[in-house]
């Protein structure tokens, strides 16, 4: 029978806050409802968990109870007619494309990294390269289950008139525990990707090569060079692409090839070495800028190949930093952000910059809307990091536009609350047995 | 590929299970809950498993394991793998005082498993090809004070394996004992799996598919735990007592 117990330190992909929790791994569906309650006549609040790919504090419940959703990876049903999967939460993107993709399925929206639980992505509402043109992972799901902390479970779809389901979607795991979901698969007719990539030398060049592509390209993203400045401010490297539609219908191996065996010294990520590699970066997409045909793992996944990267920040860990502005200030707000970055002198390895499209989300808390999405991180300095991250805030905020918390570790409640106006409607739909520790810091008065 | 899973519900042999089905094989998963059987065979089957097939069964407590083994076969169409990998812990304080207790960790991870694997050689070498894999442990290396009784008979285990492997040397088919170290598992629930030592259900099973199909008859699961064993195993008494292990 699985329980609770201790476990000294959980830390999330960022690594500021590692904490104690009580940590219990379930393996069977059937186990959940007597868990929870276990959990909760134990005093725990409790929160689920999965491979931990949230950035700051959204997926940690110190000394609370986290429910490791891992173990619960089955796939429950494959229906190739309507292209409808029911998986349970725990099962991972990863183990959903080594079934899909031979098959003809895709996923309608992936995250950078295929390395997230359905139920993580679901909690996340996350979005990918395609946002422009289908929404948030959570426009595709049809039907969840979830747990109560009265043991209930309960089984949610899209005309839920409660509104629990669109509290659920985004809603960062507060409501209950996302037990299994069906999701609306996309059909692809190869495993290979028509992409191109073509290098831009400032922010209006980005915000031309966007609105042109958008019609085209189902997938548009950009890398950006935030230590870059004067002329070359805002130079980077916009890749755009489709599914193709000839081409290898098996999936590329893998392409974690490495794994960070340990953490690097805090110094190894500094100005002169993101700068080098920021240069070195913008020369080898420039050198390689045209149309080319890549494998899925590559086009989506390219962090991916290194396992565990986030070692290289270090013990002190990183911080991620991911705003969306809207479109009538996204021009200025993103040069402001960019400024205000290159003169800190504090860059990011992995700037993204992707305009946003008008599909809604259902999720009350879901983090996209129509702008301009700017995502960043920055090694752990302490002080001189945190001073940054709320310049960038006064900009963000000036701009009306707001913060995405699977990524954020920081932010006030004030700023959460001004970028989430719908947060008193949801806050209605949280289960009192579930918290986290970014939802007791954003939700206070 | 048939492959015959002796406690399917287990977690590495579910993983296992998933290995053989990606490569499409045709599956009997064997049990005692049904219900988590047809969940685990819904799972095997989307991963690409050609059949999957289920049956009921109380392992550690074989009637005539031979007609048995013999049956399960006959549901699938023939036996060319099976995995034993059923098992439990037990509670070694418990069974020190209640022999009861200590009997049924023998009864159900050396008697039961025993017969199974005697009734499996005796079909692999009449069919001349095939692997018995069975699921061992690191704790039948060394009788240690926290679970010796479970380490003997895994332990037992462990020698019988070798000796059909022994058996089949000059002939077709294969027999390997996979010693997992500790696992995150059902099994190891309660215990504080942080450390580098811990394994994944996934990495042991990448190591029992492997030596599924050839290596020799023994195999440490992660492969490291052969060194560690190997210096353990060799420590004088006088500085194994000493430690709190």
């Amino acid at each position: 029978m699985t329980r609770f117990s201790a476990s000294k330190s959980v830390r999330s992909w960022g690594g500021v806050l590692q904490a104690p929790h009580n940590v219990a791994r379930p393996g069977w569906r059937s186990e959940l409802q007597r868990l929870v309650l276990s959990g909760r006549q134990e005093g725990y609040v409790l929160l689920a968990s999965g491979l931990r790919r949230s950035y700051g504090d959204s997926g940690l419940n110190p000394e609370g109870g986290l429910i490791d959703m891992t173990g619960l990876d089955r796939m429950i049903a494959l229906d190739p007619a309507s292209r409808l999967m029911r998986v349970e939460a725990g099962t991972s993107f990863d183990a959903i494309l080594k079934v899909i993709v031979r098959q003809g399925f895709f996923l309608p929206v992936t995250p950078g990294t295929r390395f997230v639980t359905v139920g993580g992505a679901i909690a996340n509402d996350v979005h990918g390269k395609n946002h422009h043109r289908h929404g948030t992972i959570g426009c595709w799901v049809r039907r969840l289950g979830l747990v109560r902390s009265d043991g209930q479970e309960l089984e949610l779809t899209p005309d839920d008139a409660s509104g629990l389901f669109q509290a659920t979607i985004g809603g960062l795991g507060l409501t209950g525990i996302i037990t299994w979901a069906e999701i609306e698969l996309i059909p692809i007719q190869s495993a290979m990707i028509d992409a191109e990539n073509i290098p831009f030398g400032d922010v209006d060049e980005f915000f031309s090569l966007a609105t042109e592509s958008e019609d085209d390209y189902d997938y548009t993203v950009s890398w950006i060079d935030c230590l870059s400045s004067g002329e070359r401010l805002g130079r980077g490297i916009f890749t755009r692409g489709n599914h193709a539609s000839t081409g290898s219908p098996l999936p590329d191996k893998g392409n974690t090839r490495l794994t960070m065996p340990v953490s690097l010294p805090g110094l190894a990520m500094n100005r002169y070495s993101i700068s080098a590699f920021n240069a070195l970066y913008f020369w080898n997409g420039q050198r390689k800028s045209g149309p080319l045909r890549t494998g899925l793992h590559p086009f989506f996944y390219p962090l991916d190949s290194i396992g565990r990267w986030n070692r290289m920040y270090g013990r002190k860990g990183m911080y991620q930093y991911q705003s969306v502005v809207p479109p009538a200030v996204q021009k200025d707000a993103t040069r402001d952000m960019l400024k205000a970055i290159s003169a800190s002198g504090q860059g990011s390895f992995l700037a993204v910059l992707k305009t946003f499209g008008h599909v809604p989300s259902p999720g009350l808390l879901s983090f996209p809307s129509p702008g301009t999405t700017l995502a960043l991180d920055f090694p752990n300095h302490g002080d001189v990091t945190l001073k940054l991250m709320a310049r960038l805030d006064a900009i963000v905020r000036e701009a009306g536009g707001r913060l995405y918390p699977a990524k954020d570790g920081r932010m006030s409640a004030e700023m959460f609350q001004a970028g989430y106006p719908a947060w008193q409607d949801f806050a209605k739909h949280v289960d009192a047995g579930f918290n986290s520790h970014f939802w007791k810091r954003v939700s206070q008065a | 590929m048939r492959l015959i899973v002796l406690g399917a519900t287990s977690t590495i042999a579910a993983e296992t299970a998933r290995l053989y089905a990606a490569d499409g094989a045709t599956i009997l998963l064997v049990g005692r809950d049904q219900d988590r059987l047809q969940q685990t065979a819904a799972d095997l089957k989307i991963r690409g498993a050609e059949r999957v097939e289920t049956a009921i069964c109380d392992l550690a407590a074989p009637e005539d394991a031979q007609q048995q083994l013999a049956d399960f076969a006959a549901r699938i169409g023939g036996m060319d793998h099976v995995l034993l990998a059923y098992g439990i812990l037990g509670d070694q304080g418990a069974a020190e005082n209640n022999l009861i207790a200590a009997e049924e960790i023998l009864r159900v991870n050396f008697n039961s498993a025993a017969a199974w694997s005697l009734a499996a050689a005796n079909m692999l070498e009449r069919q001349g090809r095939g692997s018995l894999v069975v699921i061992g442990s690191v704790a039948g290396d060394r009788g240690r004070r926290a679970n010796f009784i479970y380490g003997a008979a895994k332990a037992g285990l462990a020698a019988l394996v070798e000796g059909i492997a022994h058996r089949f040397a000059d002939k077709g088919p294969r027999a390997v004992l996979i010693k997992p170290g500790p696992t995150v598992t059902p099994m190891t629930e309660g215990m504080n799996r942080s450390g580098a030592l811990w394994a994944t259900p996934q990495q042991v099973a990448k190591i029992v598919y492997s030596r599924a199909f050839k290596g020799g008859p023994v195999a440490y699961a992660p492969g490291f735990w052969r060194v560690i064993m190997l210096v353990i195993r060799n420590l004088p008494s006088f500085v194994f007592n000493r430690m709190e292990i």
